[in-house]
């Protein structure tokens, strides 16, 4: 168990910088999602923090030590692979104890210690078999198993669950999530499931383009979006931005005003979450649906602000059977929910 | 439905594989027919008759101690030319694969010596060590060794074995290349988390994950030496001195065109007849029950 801290971590390849400087203080146990598109430099991210790309700016820090130097063995961590990496030519036994082994750790010693692992795995029955006899989620198992036996004091996951089906992904994400708060174990999670990175995280780290755009726990991301990436990418269905101004203290939406606002006159971007505006007779959105999607416990709204071409999403609790396509509805949306961005920066106002 | 095409008459047909058919017939069926008949018989010194001995020349052949001693010698320098063609092979490949840039340079250089005819390496190699104009074996001279593989039987052989195993370097390495490059990546990553170091990575994850290959190559290095080298110790000693590069192959040559004993020398073909057949359904076993992971 240690501390991990990232001081204006940066990293070039040639000279293309991919990451530009990110700082975290990340405390002992807790579980930190690093989560962003495709190709923001996540993996790039983790992969400094275990020592498999060297460090080009900044320092890493792993339980207050510098690391930026230290071979990965050197630095106490254990990682779980997008595609798990294991051993093929070794059995599942053989993989878990393969860190024990040249740990210099008897037989067995690390026989007790993976049967433990492969028992709270539920891994029992398979320890003789190899990779290719076992299935999808028995594999992620045993990527998890070889992380756990030697007792790192950071676990990294890049993308551990991205080969599963849907089902199975719901069940590993509950079962990782408990075993780190059961070990107590420091872990960095890679992800671009916004779904994984707000179930699972203590904090997360929403990265763009190699920048963190916000760091916080999962609410505070969600309820006060720090930028207007952050706030689109977090979010299911992605939050509607509306290009808006403010006028004599209100946020004005073409000729209607939505809410109150202290902040100054000018252009903004106005985001208001799906989920986040109500049915309303008398409100202030008038929306035209072309498409409803009942999702059971809730019902997608798709369709554009009447009079524009300005795309909307509502959602709307419990079967909305009335909504079909040409419908005319208007929503009435609380202040408090409308969160505001500087058209230029992207930053919260 | 199945697609095949079939032939009216059976002309065509036969007309298309004759080719095929005759090739074989000339230069094997022929050939390995006449080497299995003339086993059995021994000719007068003169060619003139030949008298029919049955098993004779098989029981003659093995209990000649030079036969015997060509065994030896080319299990000896199979061995050696297997290893001193795989392991350089390996080790290049191995630091090939670690760079970054550059690795196709490396590659197409290293390919080169494959193109160089086993006679002409043999030659090449002869010129270097060269007892009396070679630039090699002068400079041993300076640092007072005295080379010469005309006289000593071991340095014959090593001439022979490096000069073999020099041009099927490049063709093991592009094999262990291409296998090296076909290891995840992230299993030598996961190997190196869990504390395993270069060589510690390197013994126990890639050359296991190596074995197909490294298999595969240890059974066409074998053939190989065992055949395809009468080109270099023709060129180099001829066999000698005193027979100490004498393998099974160039004495088959030596015994029946030599010394015109075609008796025995017929014998020693059919025995390397069913060496090869051996070697041959090791190599196709293996194929089969390739080890995959
Ligand atoms: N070895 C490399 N050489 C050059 N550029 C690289 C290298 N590895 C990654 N990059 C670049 O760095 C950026 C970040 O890559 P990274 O793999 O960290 O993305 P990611 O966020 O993990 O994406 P994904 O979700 O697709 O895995 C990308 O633009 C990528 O092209
Ligand atoms: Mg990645």
């Amino acid at each position: 168990m240690a501390t991990v801290t990232l001081k204006d971590l940066r990293k070039s390849f040639g000279p293309d910088e991919v990451i530009h400087g990110i700082d975290m203080e990340i405390a002992d146990g807790e579980f930190i999602v690093i989560v962003g598109p495709s190709g923001c430099g996540k993996s790039t991210l983790l992969r400094m923090v275990a020592g498999l790309e060297t460090v080009t700016g900044g320092e890493v820090l792993i339980g207050g030590e510098r690391a930026n130097d230290k071979e990965p063995m050197d630095r106490d961590i254990a990682m779980v692979f997008q595609n798990y990496a294991l051993y093929p030519h070794m059995t599942v036994a053989q993989n878990m104890g393969y860190g024990l082994k040249i740990a210099g750790l008897s037989k067995p010693e690390i026989a007790t210690k993976v049967e433990a692992a492969a028992e709270l795995l539920q891994l029992d029955g398979l320890l003789d078999r190899r990779p290719k006899q076992l299935s999808g989620g028995q594999r992620q198992r045993v990527a998890m198993g070889r992380a756990i036996v030697r007792e790192p004091s950071v676990f990294l996951f890049d993308e551990p669950l991205s080969n599963l089906d849907a089902k199975l992904r719901v069940q590993m994400r509950l079962e990782i999530k408990e075993l780190q708060s059961k070990l107590g174990v420091t872990a960095l999670y890679v992800t671009h499931d916004q779904v994984e990175a707000m179930t699972m995280a203590d904090r997360m780290i929403v990265m763009n383009a190699g920048v963190a755009e916000q760091i916080g726990t999962p609410m505070e991301v969600y309820e006060t979006p720090q930028s207007l990436f952050a706030a689109q990418f977090i979010g299911s269905p992605a939050m509607n931005v509306l290009d808006a101004r403010i006028e004599g203290g209100r946020v004005m939406l073409g000729d209607v005003a939505v809410a109150e606002t202290g902040k100054r006159a000018g252009p903004v971007k106005l985001g208001l979450r799906p989920e986040h505006v109500a049915p309303d007779a008398e409100g202030p959105l008038a929306m035209e649906v072309l498409l409803a999607e009942p999702l059971g416990a809730n019902t997608l709204l798709h369709g554009r602000l009447a009079g524009t071409e300005i795309a909307f999403t509502a959602s709307l609790q419990g079967v909305h059977l009335a909504s079909h396509g040409g419908e005319a509805m208007r929503f009435g949306v609380d202040p408090v929910d409308c969160h505001l961005f500087d058209p230029e920066t992207g930053h919260r106002l | 439905m199945e697609k095949r095409v079939t032939f009216r008459g059976w002309m065509l047909p036969l007309l298309l594989i004759a080719p095929q058919v005759f090739i074989s017939a000339v230069f094997f069926f022929y050939p390995a027919g006449q080497a299995v008949w003339q086993s059995l018989f021994i000719p007068d010194p003169f060619g003139l008759s030949t008298q029919f001995v049955g098993m004779g020349n098989f029981e003659y052949l093995f209990g000649d101690r030079h036969y015997r001693a060509s065994f030896y010698t080319t299990a000896l320098f199979s061995i050696l030319v297997t290893l001193a063609s795989m392991i350089p092979a390996l080790f290049l490949a191995v630091l090939a694969d670690r760079l970054i840039k550059g690795s196709g340079v490396y590659r197409t250089l290293l390919i080169w010596p494959y193109a160089v005819a086993p006679a002409v390496a043999g030659v090449l190699w002869l010129f270097m060590f060269n007892t009396r104009v070679g630039v090699v074996s002068w400079y041993l001279g300076q640092l007072g060794y005295d080379w010469n593989h005309v006289l000593n039987g071991s340095e014959a052989m090593g001439l022979v074995v490096v000069a073999s195993a020099w041009g099927r370097i490049s063709y093991n390495f592009l094999f262990f290349f291409a296998a090296l490059q076909a290891v995840p990546r992230s299993v030598i990553e996961a190997a190196a988390i869990d504390g395993a170091r270069f060589w510690r990575r390197f013994f126990t994850i890639v050359l296991p994950l190596l074995s197909p290959t490294t298999f595969f190559l240890l059974v066409v290095n074998v053939v190989y030496s065992f055949f395809e080298t009468f080109g270099v110790i023709h060129t180099i000693t001829s066999g000698g001195p005193q027979q100490a590069t004498t393998i099974l192959v160039y004495k088959v040559y030596s015994d029946g065109f030599v010394g015109q004993d075609l008796g025995s020398s017929s014998a020693q073909s059919v025995v390397l007849l069913l060496v090869v057949g051996l070697l041959t359904v090791l190599q196709f076993k293996f194929i089969e029950k390739r080890v995959h992971y």
